[in-house]
């Protein structure tokens, strides 16, 4: 009994450790005093103080906006990156290919910042593109280093997939370009869309790299946040906060019980199945 | 394996279907992957109707072969021809031949009745042509029940049917079978065999099939071509392949075989007589090796089931031999015997176990082997 009463105290520790944080900002969003360490009663002020806030709201929309476009074309650059690394055995840059797109994962964030401005920087010197940095910069900074994370996670599933799949539909007459338009693609999508949402959330979440390709009218959300809290944490942020976190529960929550749903309805016409052939 | 009962309804097969005319035919077929060769100037020819077998063990190149018919691998040199149109370098989504993968490879996001569709659809065929072909292979298969099914809901048997069946749908002129046993046990795997023969037969289809279980190349091959380090070092019946070896590769490969040294005394026409150091009599055997050969050592090969064992000492000046039993394995019909030749070879033979529970000779036991004059082959060392 000794040992489980550790591992339970552990447990409980482990989701404390997770989760008060978080507790503690929620309940603070409900504050209704400015000081964000006195309790001055209960009050959803700072909600509509949010909604108001014209300057957070372009900040998130735009944050949103490069999320959405780094994210879909890391997926699409990640799935490319994928094929030519796990499916071109006579391609002879494989393993260069593969270590270099995936350097992003180790390299620092400052190190990937800096370069990308010094990159930024020269180009437009040379070529005069890009004209001064702004939310373009932002999107293919974000893209850079997303495209390492996509094709880590669309690479181990193409990796896994049966060849054969891919040979037996080009044996009953299936093109290339149709064997992966019929076949692959319906097989790997959901790395695609992990590959997606991982490089979405990555992306929404930058403050690094973001504060040193960004330019002036393109301040993403969680610069705006950083800078904001400098000058003192306003009990806005934990109502922005609070709503970011809803909608992220809100998400796992719907995609949890929907596969749960499937599941069990699989497991039913399983045994059905069972059944019938006996 | 009794070669007897396991040969017989492929040859009466082959007198019913085969016609002898080279549907395909294989033109010095070789392929290197960095420096070594996979496949090595392999030349065959097959018939239209037959079931051809390629049986090797693992790296023998014979699914590479196999892979270069289907055009998922291209030659380093050589043709390859089917009804005269040279298939070398088309695309396999090109060539008029089907296969059946080891894995089926079910397109696992489609239903059984759409992966039969996939290539008639990608035929552009019309709808009601597609839909009536797919009841007519799944009626064929017997698996109209299961028609909406997803094949992870389907046995290992069930699955093996639906790839047969989208595998003969687009009635390609040849269909290749890679190990098509392989991914079932060993109870189902006879009976899948024979039954995949009989659809094969309804169909008339062609077939090359790719194993390397010996016993599923006879049971349901018209021909078997044995293949070693990418080269075919014999292709016959499996009457033939078992029966007349042509070298001790093939003689070891398929089934057991007592190989001796042997070294040639007298060759006529009508008979020879070799000499074996770990025999204390001569070999003598009923025909001659028709060519005079320079080399007169040779190797004497015998199955363990055309020899005789006894307890005591045949009569005859020739083809006997004394030991000791060292090993026994009772496999229920029969017994496998190892018995210790004085001079230290051990040969196996086998003892049918007609009768229940009668003496028979058990370890240590003094004991005889010996064999017809017609039952060993003499091979080239």
């Amino acid at each position: 009994m000794k040992s489980l009463t550790f591992t339970r105290c552990m447990f409980w520790f482990g989701i404390l450790f997770l989760y008060l944080p978080m507790v503690v900002l929620i309940i603070y969003s409900f504050n209704a005093g400015r000081n964000v360490q006195v309790w001055a009663g209960f009050s959803t002020h700072w909600y509509a103080e949010v909604l108001r806030d014209r300057q957070l709201i372009a900040a998130l929309w735009r944050s949103l906006r490069v999320a959405f476009f780094s994210a879909t074309a890391a997926m699409l650059l990640g799935l490319l990156a994928s094929i030519a690394i796990i499916r071109m055995k006579r391609f002879r840059g494989r393993g260069l290919l593969s270590g270099m797109v995936t350097a992003p994962l180790v390299m620092p964030d400052v190190i990937i910042g800096v370069s990308l401005l010094m990159l930024f920087v020269s180009l437009q010197q040379a070529i005069g593109w890009p004209a001064g940095r702004g939310l373009n910069t932002v999107f293919i900074a974000h893209t850079t280093f997303c495209v390492a994370y996509s094709t880590v996670v669309i690479s181990s599933r193409l990796r896994e997939l049966d060849e054969s799949l891919e040979e037996a539909a080009q044996d009953l007459g299936a093109t290339p370009v149709a064997t992966f338009f019929l076949v692959t693609l319906p097989i790997i999508w959901p790395a695609l869309l992990s590959a997606w949402l991982l490089s979405f959330t990555l992306s929404l979440d930058d403050v690094v790299i973001a504060s040193f390709v960004t330019g002036p009218g393109a301040t993403t959300l969680p610069i705006e946040v950083f800078s904001s809290v400098r000058l003192g944490v306003s009990p806005k942020i934990n109502a922005l906060a609070t709503m970011i976190i809803l909608a992220v529960s809100l998400v796992a929550f719907t995609s949890w019980y929907v596969t749960r749903r499937i599941d069990i309805r699989n497991r039913r016409l399983q045994v059905q199945y069972l059944k019938e052939a006996e | 394996m009794s070669d007897t009962a396991a040969a017989q309804p492929s040859e009466i097969r082959t007198r019913q279907r085969v016609k002898k005319d080279a549907m395909m035919s294989i033109e010095q077929v070789s392929k290197e992957f960095d420096g070594t060769y996979a496949v090595d100037s392999v030349s065959l020819e097959i018939y239209s109707g037959e079931i051809f077998a390629l049986l090797g063990a693992s790296g023998s190149g014979k699914s590479t072969l196999l892979r270069m018919l289907a055009g998922f691998e291209q030659p380093t040199s050589g043709r390859i021809r089917l009804d005269g149109e040279d298939l070398t370098g088309m695309p396999p989504y090109k060539r008029p031949i089907n296969m059946m993968f080891q894995s089926y490879a079910l397109f696992p996001h489609m239903t059984v009745e759409q992966n039969l569709a996939f290539g008639l659809r990608q035929d552009r065929l019309p709808r009601h042509e597609i839909k009536s072909r797919v009841a007519r292979m799944l009626d064929m298969v017997q698996m109209s029940k299961y028609a909406r099914r997803k094949p992870h809901q389907l046995s290992g048997g069930q699955r093996q049917r639906v790839a047969l069946a989208r595998s003969l749908a687009k009635q390609p002129k040849m269909l290749l079978l890679d190990e098509p046993m392989g991914a079932l046990d060993k109870k189902l795997r006879t009976r899948m065999q024979l039954e995949v023969v009989d659809i094969l037969e309804s169909v008339g289809v062609t077939c090359v099939m790719v194993t390397h279980d010996q016993e599923e190349a006879m049971t349901m091959a018209d021909r078997i071509a044995i293949m070693d380090e990418g080269r075919i070092e014999q292709i016959g019946s499996p009457i033939d392949v078992y029966e007349s070896p042509k070298n001790r590769m093939v003689a070891e490969f398929i089934g057991s075989v007592n190989i001796i040294p042997a070294h040639i005394e007298a060759d006529e026409e009508d008979h020879m007589v070799l000499s074996a150091a770990d025999l204390p009599v001569p070999i003598y055997i009923g025909h001659g090796v028709s060519s005079g050969i320079d080399d007169r050592d040779m190797l004497f090969a015998i199955r363990p089931e055309k020899t005789i064992l006894c307890t005591e000492k045949p009569d005859g000046e020739y083809n006997w031999a004394q030991g000791t039993v060292s090993d026994i394995a009772y496999l229920g019909g029969h017994s496998v015997y190892h018995v210790r030749l004085d001079s230290g070879l051990v040969v196996q033979t086998v003892l049918a176990n007609t009768e229940r529970r009668t003496p028979r000779p058990t370890w240590e036991d003094v004991v005889w082997v010996s064999w017809d004059s017609d039952s060993g082959v003499v091979l080239r060392n």
